[in-house]
């Protein structure tokens, strides 16, 4: 599965990080880094992730 | 069931239709909407797009593949509903047959039931009023705000971020009071106040004049342009002659069904509905996670699955100037507020609580401590019976 955060968009609400710790997670920063090619068995969590992103900014492929 | 009819293109009618085919549903999908435009991201409207450029395609949303053979019926508003028929009216006057009904026909914003100075007022609730506030948006522009809610609050920092002379006029006591609380909905003021915002608490606007607005207080206020952001009406006058409770939205039941309508169901803010995690009393929730909680739980009530209860943890967040309020929990439902760690001067958590018990926090930065509450509110079950 492709991930695809579009970086532009994104403003660390973290909201991603909720739904799908294992690809999305804030640094010490408070910046959001993600896994751009988790495993398919997260494809749930990461969707999820995509739809509670206040900015709408996560594309899966 | 094989003809599913979602009235309601927006936000949760997006995510009935995913949820649908999630929950395996393969028959036929019709989402009518009023708008002309596909599914959009509205939060934006209020800041990022009212302050740049407003386009469709800085807000829509994405589409599923499972959602590729929706049919889309956009720019089309539903007249009525016989739900024993099982018949849908369209404004064009065309009818519509459906085994089941998903309504997500949402809000729209209240006016002021004053006449005049139609030129200058603006609503922020469409993509269409945002692309017709933008240009008003200038420097110098003398913008009255009326109401200092979430999109009142949002717009006057725009507003003044691009320049604009603001003044927000609200009956309040402090500037988005309910959610927030008296002490930080002073610190919200304050941080206004500083950028340069004039606030008139207390105040209502009671008629409109040549050159701006006239206050309950009697005084003038010169206005470019008047926003009005005093709230929302849930549009459910299509459902009215079906015996439906429409006294607040549409009243449901703790799945999502419709009351006494075993093919209806409802999504998003005009649904009605009681969530245990706090009572028993149906309430609307119009906070941005809640068209896609209810979306999951009404596909599979639609099509006959048992859930359990369900317990959404409403979620809100507000991006004003640099500020960013993050919430979880029903805050609005706390009587005894207290900041519970940092100061409001810079970043604080205050926590909403009922008999006690902690129900809401509204966050004034302090992302780091963002999981350590949430992960409180969500764990506190109460006992269901």
């Amino acid at each position: 599965m492709k991930v695809i955060v579009d970086m532009d968009r994104c403003q660390d609400h973290g909201q991603c990080v909720f739904s799908a710790p294992e690809v999305f997670r804030l640094d010490d920063a408070g910046h959001l880094v993600y896994e751009a090619d988790p495993d398919e068995s997260l494809r749930d969590a990461v969707e999820e992730a995509a739809d509670v992103c206040p900015l709408q900014a996560i594309t899966v492929g | 069931m094989d003809r599913v009819v979602i009235v309601g293109a927006s936000m949760g009618g997006l995510r009935a239709a995913e949820q649908l085919r999630a929950a395996g549903y393969e028959g036929e999908l019709i989402a009518i909407g009023d708008e002309p435009h596909m599914p959009y991201n509205r939060p934006p409207l209020s800041k990022e797009v009212l302050a740049a450029e407003v386009t469709h395609a800085a807000v829509a949303f994405r589409l599923r593949d499972s959602v590729a053979d929706v049919t889309w019926r956009l720019g089309t508003p539903v007249a009525a509903a016989d739900l024993d028929a099982g018949e849908l009216t369209l404004a064009d006057g065309s009818t519509l047959a459906c085994d089941g009904l998903v309504v997500a026909t949402g809000l729209r914003p209240r006016r002021l039931p004053l006449p005049g100075g139609e030129d200058r007022r603006h609503v922020v609730r469409t993509l269409d009023d945002a692309a017709r506030l933008r240009p008003c948006l200038t420097p110098g522009a003398r913008v009255v705000v009326v109401g200092a809610g979430f999109v009142g609050c949002e717009v006057a920092a725009t507003a003044r971020t691009l320049g604009a002379e603001v003044t927000v006029v609200a009956p309040e006591t402090e500037p988005m009071l309910r959610p927030l609380g008296p002490e930080l909905g002073a610190a919200l003021r304050a941080r206004h106040e500083a950028r340069g915002v004039t606030f008139h608490l207390g105040a209502t606007v009671r008629a409109f004049t040549d050159t701006g607005v006239t206050l309950s207080s009697g005084a003038d206020l010169a206005a470019d342009v008047v926003v009005e952001a005093v709230g929302s009406t849930p549009r459910t006058e299509w459902l009215e002659g079906n015996g439906l409770d429409l006294s607040d939205g549409v009243l449901c039941d703790g799945t999502l069904r419709v009351e006494g309508r075993p093919n209806v169901v409802a999504v998003g803010d005009v649904a009605r509905f009681p969530n245990p995690r706090y009572d028993d009393v149906p309430r609307r929730v119009e906070h941005w996670s809640i068209p896609t909680d209810t979306a999951k739980r009404a596909a599979r009530t639609l099509l006959g699955e048992d859930g359990g209860p369900f317990l959404p943890l409403p979620s809100f967040w507000s991006d004003q100037y640099d500020l960013r309020l993050q919430s979880f929990g029903a805050p609005a439902l706390g009587e005894d507020v207290r900041v519970l760690e940092g100061d409001l001067e810079t970043e604080a958590v205050v926590g909403h609580h009922r008999d006690g018990r902690l129900v809401g926090v509204v966050m004034l930065g302090m992302a780091r401590r963002m999981a350590h509450y949430r992960g409180r509110l969500l764990d506190d079950v109460p006992a269901l019976t």
